[in-house]
């Protein structure tokens, strides 16, 4: 099944998520390719997320297309009131793909519903981040050679991190192992775990992070962020406790890697960076090369 | 009205549906999801009725009317134990029980206040995740509304 938009990881068969790793494997060995000649992507981000627009706009460049679009909804009609529908359907006109970013749910859905060209989900508010997924699964693939039967630990905020509950979902196809490891508050919803339940996964709670990551194959750090309390007292408590410290990567398998969708703040100490195992650098160089992939696999340019 | 509390007169109307078993508190869902506020054949309903299963029911008689199983399966969302008689000269010709269905559109509100579908004017659409107790799964947001957070339009 060829899928016109990439809305939401869970459309995408294994075959087909599949096709976009090799498909990325191929960029990363030859990054420029015109493919994109004479065509025009729309970056819509109606929020502001500046990694991942100069990250899609670096994919573009490099394939030779040009971009349109804006940057944050206050510079665009839709501060004057147009729905999101009248939107689409206009910048459809202009443009051969759309890529956006939106903090309403569903978004991008309803977007590939009334868009006459391909749509792209960069995000939309605590949903889906397909393309971040992809490029998570490119970097797991590519440190580990196979995605499957892996121990996979996820640290922090696991009730809202979006890029887990994707990567999560995305690795129930490969026989995963879970491993959640978050403060109370943050602990991962029900509704994954019953949906790991159904499939029969296996997964492990922790409300400790030190001394229990020596079988970890990944290790996924998210950003625990303040406004996510709501007593603030919990949050100086544990801010501290979820903090990766290079001491600790010591008695981990030498095939791990630590990976983590940034933009950091404190939850990884700054001397992990020169660890060989720390990855998520390269993670976000990856990503410009899976959404190369992406963008030529949606319009057909490149099988 | 005059009613026999413990009979509703079932058979008082000659043709048409009887429908049984509706909690009390979702009679007027039914009513809405089904379109009755706008048929214009006969139409009797009552209720706070005591019922052993579900505490207080309601009981709707319409005559002359009769429904798809598609139709009359959206009430399912609200009243999953209701029972139809299909009444056809006075007698009680065919028994029917609700189901919930697979898809649900356009008739319950997604409880996610950050989902699309509660911005923009766009008929909602749910994929049924749960049957025992009813739960839907939003085909915009992918959060799941259960029973009790449900909202009907
Ligand atoms: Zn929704």
């Amino acid at each position: 099944m060829e899928n016109k938009n990439l809305v939401s990881i869970t459309d995408y068969s294994k075959e087909e998520i599949f096709e976009i790793l090799d498909l990325a494997a191929d960029f990363e060995k030859n990054p420029n390719q015109n493919l994109l000649d004479n065509k025009v992507i729309a970056t819509l981000f109606f929020e502001p997320s500046t990694r991942t627009r100069l990250s899609f706009e670096s994919a573009i460049s490099r394939l030779g297309g040009k971009y349109i679009g804006f940057t944050d909804a206050s510079s665009s009609s839709v501060s004057k009131g147009e729905s999101l529908k009248d939107t689409i359907m206009t910048v459809a006109n202009y443009s051969d793909m759309i890529i956006m970013r939106h903090p309403i749910e569903g978004s991008a859905r309803w977007a590939s519903e009334v868009s006459r060209v391909p749509v792209v989900n960069a995000g939309d508010g605590a949903n889906q981040h397909p393309t971040q997924t992809l490029l998570d699964l490119y970097s797991i693939r590519k440190t580990q050679g196979t995605l499957d039967n892996l121990d996979i630990f996820f640290v922090g905020d696991l009730k809202y991190g979006r890029t887990v509950h994707s990567l999560l979902q995305a690795m129930a196809m490969f026989n995963t192992t879970y491993h959640f490891i978050s403060p109370k508050e943050l602990r991962i919803p029900d509704e994954y775990k019953l949906f790991l339940d159904r499939k029969g996964l296996k997964y492990h709670e922790h409300r400790e992070f030190d001394g229990i990551i020596s079988d970890a194959d990944i290790i996924y750090m998210t950003r625990i962020q303040r406004e996510r309390f709501s007593d603030p007292m919990e949050y100086e408590k544990t801010k501290n406790s979820y903090v990766l410290k290079n001491g600790m990567l010591d008695n981990t398998k030498s095939n791990m890697k630590v990976l983590h969708p940034l933009p950091r703040v404190n939850e990884i100490d700054t001397d992990v960076d020169e660890n060989e195992k720390a990855y998520y650098f390269t993670q976000a160089l990856n990503g410009v090369y899976t959404r190369q992939a992406i963008i030529t696999h949606i319009l057909g340019l490149k099988k | 009205m005059v009613m026999d509390d413990k009979k509703l007169q079932v058979s008082a109307i000659k043709n048409g549906t009887v429908i049984d078993h509706i909690p009390a508190n979702s009679l007027f869902k039914v009513i809405h999801i089904l379109g009755l506020e706008k048929i214009e054949s006969q139409m009797t309903f009552g209720s706070n009725f005591e019922s052993k299963r579900l505490g207080l029911k309601a009981i709707i008689k319409l005559a002359d009317i009769f429904f798809m199983d598609d139709d009359i399966n959206k009430i399912a969302l609200v009243a999953p134990e209701a029972k139809l008689n299909i009444i056809k000269d006075y007698k009680v010709v065919e028994k029917k029980i609700v189901e919930v269905p697979d898809t649900v559109t356009g008739i319950a509100k997604c409880g996610n206040p950050k989902c699309i579908t509660n911005h923009e004017g766009i008929v909602t659409k749910f994929a049924v995740v749960s049957k025992k107790k009813v739960a839907i799964k939003c085909h915009y947001c992918e959060k799941i509304t259960d029973s009790e957070h449900m909202e009907i339009f």
